[in-house]
């Protein structure tokens, strides 16, 4: 393949329905904010998008990625390997080169990067991107801008919408002094009137599938759409601690809260956190706590408090990397168990978890509801890929979803009782008058219809069956599991959270070489749907696919669970713990293992 | 410790010890904690609050019992975290009177750090501190407060590790108004209540109660009639809202003085700077719904 300038070539186009575009540097180089310029852009366009990001867990520089598929149709997954890579630097270079396919393209900053001259798998195309990016900014501004200049470069290659990025800068930057928006257009306009064709001999351009028609798109990621979804749920009070990757939902519920009319407290510790989120449930406002890793172990006690006092909250879990301080910027799903048996004693409470950045909305909104309705706390399990991966989904519709919230102190009758053993329990906020004049006692040791400590065994057992029949009855109310492709057949891909994307690109795959193969995400976790057991008899095989270890017997969490409730042998796991989210060829080989195709494949 | 007793109906608008009395208590006979729980009844009492407005909280302990024995709305959350559980309350509705009461394992040991930062934080509650050297309801263990020699369970020989200044650890959390009574002095610890009630932000009470069963003795030498001196502070030589004089004060030689230690007025509590956040924030964005106010983040992602 070319790189050399000298002779000039008819330069070609080539329609594309997808892309993976990888940028790789260092952190301080801005590559994420043109990441998230091109998501942007995608979500404005007829694209989908679906983006991938690496922070370092050093904060002050560090080698940084940000990948970014762009596609027309339904973007599933971040993509095994990239069409395109731009490195910064020699690291970025070297650590990346190995994620690019065969004939797809290396762009480089020649300034900084000496690619390997003997390897001719790609078309190598060196530009020089520092000394440019300086020369266009009049040399004031060092490298900054270099971000800019690869986007320009960008822009002309993959034929992108210049006047609507113009548009997105203008709303990042407009509010900043004149200069700077004016130095963003100007690092901008170098890259893009670098001639590029001299060096690289072909465009590429997104199939147009005519115009967009549907409801308008919204880009984000995922803890911005769990932020949003909490909002849309009622939630308007809280309380957390600083921890990677939750950090960044508490930082936005710290600043939008008091515009609702809430209040969010970043908390001493994660102990203290839990137990404001649940003093201010008891006093009627359903509030949200939540944390990575480590700080969910600290909640862990008052959650038990609240299942016991039958309290509503909604508690998020960001998973990383664990044990311990584990893997804090690597995705991980190993804390399924935690979520639905950490606390101790018989402890029942209500578990979902979000697929992708879209249903981390959803499953937020879904939340509230949930733990109003059953007096009871919620798990949202997200994790760190979902975290900072930005998507481009429908514009939710607030008319049908915004739940206002209220604070209810009516009075209440004589036969009020907290935890009437015939009816679900509904708190009676302080403030509600209570018509026999006799308060309700909200507590955590077993106790009486009335709230008051009872340590009669009949009592216990009673009391032990009223909160785990609520969940029960939930279970019941769940709607119908979706399975997508096959409704029976040879191998079923189960999974839950984050795996979304990779399984159901899978399942298309293997479908298309001729395999009856379904996939089912499984959102509500604990408690489990009704219908999975009659679903799984459908299959050959049940393939459990989730990031966490396979433990002692050589189960996954969910797997395990799942194997517990059915006893059904076809149920095998597939897990692992690289803290790298799950290839779509990791996936096929899986379904090979336990399904070995018989048919040569189309 | 099950506990039978029905309450008296209480009736709206009157307050009366009988309307506020629920089950009985459950203490050994003879605990200081029956005159805490009594006076906690006659300040209500004065200060005529709407009983629905009143929430008694606690912790974990026999002390921490507590709210079960008030026929006010309720809460008995977990050992050591009544004061972050009891903030959320108050922050979340300034329509309400909070006030809770625990141990000294409860509040200086395992809620120790919850303390200074309620203290910063100057959340507008009130706490009541049960503090009798010694954990009452797992059978005597060294407290933080059992002072050094004190034979427990866990010290046959004696504990070896200085006891916490109670007063002057309240003092340093940053609470704006600390006070220190005695459990056999009704009036003073009414009066103690009605004070730190009153006050605007987080009030501290430090009230030596007695475990008759674990550590009995333990306050005679601050009980005039077993010999001992009720020494009260002059607050006409004790300026309250001087910090070094009331830290002085926690300094002096067992059994100390009583009274107000400290108190400052104008300290702004959390509570109100959150609401006037809210207020803020609200004027900003044009008083719009929730609705509004979301649909528009949306829009601006699109
Ligand atoms: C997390 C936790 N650890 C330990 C206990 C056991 N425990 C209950 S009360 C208590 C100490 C009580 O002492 P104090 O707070 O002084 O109250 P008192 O009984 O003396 O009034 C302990 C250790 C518990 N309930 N929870
Ligand atoms: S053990 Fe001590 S503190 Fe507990 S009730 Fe008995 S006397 Fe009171
Ligand atoms: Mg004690």
């Amino acid at each position: 393949m070319p790189e050399d300038s000298s002779t000039q070539k008819a330069v070609r186009e080539e329609h594309i329905r997808d892309a993976v575009i990888r940028l790789a540097g260092n952190s301080q180089d801005g590559i994420q904010s043109i990441g998230g310029f091109l998501a942007r852009l995608a979500g404005r366009s007829a694209q989908e998008v679906m983006t991938y990001m690496t922070i370092p867990a050093t904060i002050s520089g560090g080698p940084s990625i940000f990948q970014v598929r762009m596609g027309t149709g339904e973007v599933l997954s971040a993509g095994d390997e990239a069409d395109f890579l731009l490195a910064f630097y020699q690291h970025s270079y070297e650590n990346h080169i190995g994620f690019l396919k065969e004939g797809g393209v290396l762009l480089y900053d020649s300034d900084h990067v000496e690619p390997d001259e003997n390897d001719n798998r790609f078309v190598k195309v060196g530009v020089p991107i520092s000394a440019l990016t300086v020369e266009a900014l009049g040399g004031s501004s060092r490298e900054k801008g270099k971000n800019l200049f690869a986007l320009g470069l960008l822009a002309r290659i993959f034929k992108l919408d210049v006047a609507k990025l113009r548009e997105i800068f203008k709303e990042r930057f407009g509010s900043k002094a004149e200069d700077v928006l004016r130095n963003v257009n100007l690092a901008f306009d170098a890259g893009f009137s670098y001639p590029i064709d001299n060096v690289l001999d072909r465009y590429y351009n997104f199939q147009q599938e005519g115009e967009y028609e549907g409801p308008q798109q919204v880009t984000m990621d995922g803890n911005t759409a769990l932020t949003l979804g909490l909002i849309a749920g009622g939630v308007r009070h809280g309380a957390g601690y600083p921890i990677t990757p939750w950090s960044t939902i508490m930082e936005m519920l710290r600043q939008q809260l008091p515009k609702y009319n809430g209040v969010f407290v970043q908390a001493e510790d994660e102990l203290a956190a839990a137990a404001m989120a649940i003093g201010f449930s008891y006093a009627g406002h359903l509030a949200v706590t939540g944390s990575s890793g480590p700080g969910i172990s600290l909640k862990m006690e008052s959650l038990g408090w609240a299942t016991m006092a039958e309290i509503p909250l909604v508690v998020v879990n960001i998973q990383r990397g664990g044990p311990s301080t584990g893997l804090p910027t690597n995705v991980e799903q190993s804390d399924l168990l935690q979520a639905i048996y950490g606390s101790h004693g018989d402890c029942p409470r209500v578990v979902i978890a979000a697929q992708n950045v879209e249903d981390c909305f959803y499953s937020a909104r879904e939340a509230c509801e949930i733990a109003r309705k059953y007096s009871v706390p919620v798990f949202v399990l997200s994790d760190m890929s979902l975290a900072s991966r930005i998507e481009a989904f429908d514009e939710p519709d607030l008319e049908a979803l915004m739940i206002e919230p209220t604070l209810d102190t009516e009075d209440r009758s004589a036969d009020f009782k907290p935890y009437d053993l015939e009816r679900i329990t509904r708190h009676a906020p302080p403030g509600a008058w209570i018509e026999g004049g006799v308060f309700p006692q909200v507590t955590g040791l077993e106790h009486d219809e009335s709230g008051h400590p009872s340590a009669n065994p009949q009592m216990h057992a009673k009391m032990m069956r009223k909160r785990r029949e609520k969940i029960q009855k939930l279970a019941d109310e769940l709607p119908a599991s979706q399975i997508y492709g096959d409704e029976e057949g040879e191998v079923l891909v189960v999974g839950w959270g984050s795996t979304w994307g990779p399984i159901r690109e899978t399942v298309i795959r293997e479908r298309d070489r001729g395999r009856r193969v379904g996939h089912l995400q499984i959102r509500h976790l604990n408690p489990l749907p009704n219908d999975l057991g009659e679903i799984f008899a459908r299959f050959e095989k049940i393939l459990v696919v989730e990031m966490n270890d396979e433990g002692l017997y050589g189960q996954g969490q969910l797997a395990t669970l799942l194997r517990a409730r059915y006893c059904n042998p076809a149920i095998q796991s597939l897990c692992k713990t690289d803290g790298l989210t799950f290839k779509i060829k990791e996936i096929m080989r899986g379904v090979e293992a336990v399904s070995p195709s018989h048919a040569p494949s189309k | 410790m099950s506990t039978t007793s029905t309450p008296v109906k209480a009736e709206r608008g009157v307050l009366t010890k009988k309307g506020l009395q629920a089950d009985h208590p459950t203490w050994c006979p003879g605990c200081g904690d029956f005159a805490v729980l009594a006076a906690y009844y006659k300040t209500l009492e004065k200060l005529d609050l709407p009983q629905q407005n009143i929430v008694t909280l606690a912790g974990i302990g026999c002390s921490s019992r507590f709210p079960y024995f008030v026929n006010t709305h309720g809460g008995h959350f977990i050992h050591g975290r009544s004061l972050p559980f009891a903030s959320g309350v108050s922050l979340g509705r300034d329509d309400l009177h909070v006030f809770v009461f625990g141990g000294d394992g409860d509040g200086f040991s395992i809620g120790g750090n919850h303390l200074d930062h309620a203290g910063r934080k100057n959340f507008n509650l009130t706490y009541v501190i049960m503090d009798n050297f010694v954990y009452g309801l797992t059978k005597k263990q060294t407290s933080p407060t059992s002072p050094q020699g004190f034979k427990s369970k866990t010290d046959p020989w004696g504990a070896f590790d200085r006891p916490t200044n109670p007063m002057r650890k309240i003092l340093s959390s940053g609470a704006t108004f600390v006070a220190r009574t005695h459990a056999t002095q009704i009036k003073h610890m009414m009066e103690m209540y009605e004070r730190a009630a009153k006050h605007e932000g987080f009030s501290v009470i430090e009230v030596l109660s007695e475990c008759v069963e674990f550590n009995k003795g333990s306050f005679d030498e601050a009980i005039p009639r077993k010999g001992g001196k009720f020494e009260i502070i002059d607050e006409t030589e004790h300026d309250v809202s001087d910090m070094p004089a009331a830290l002085a004060l926690a300094e002096e030689q067992w059994p100390g003085r009583f009274g107000v230690y400290y108190e400052a007025k104008n300290e702004p509590t959390k509570n109100k700077l959150e609401r006037d956040l809210i207020e803020a924030s609200r004027e900003k964005v044009g008083h719009k719904s929730d609705k509004a106010l979301l649909a528009q983040t949306f829009a601006s992602m699109r």
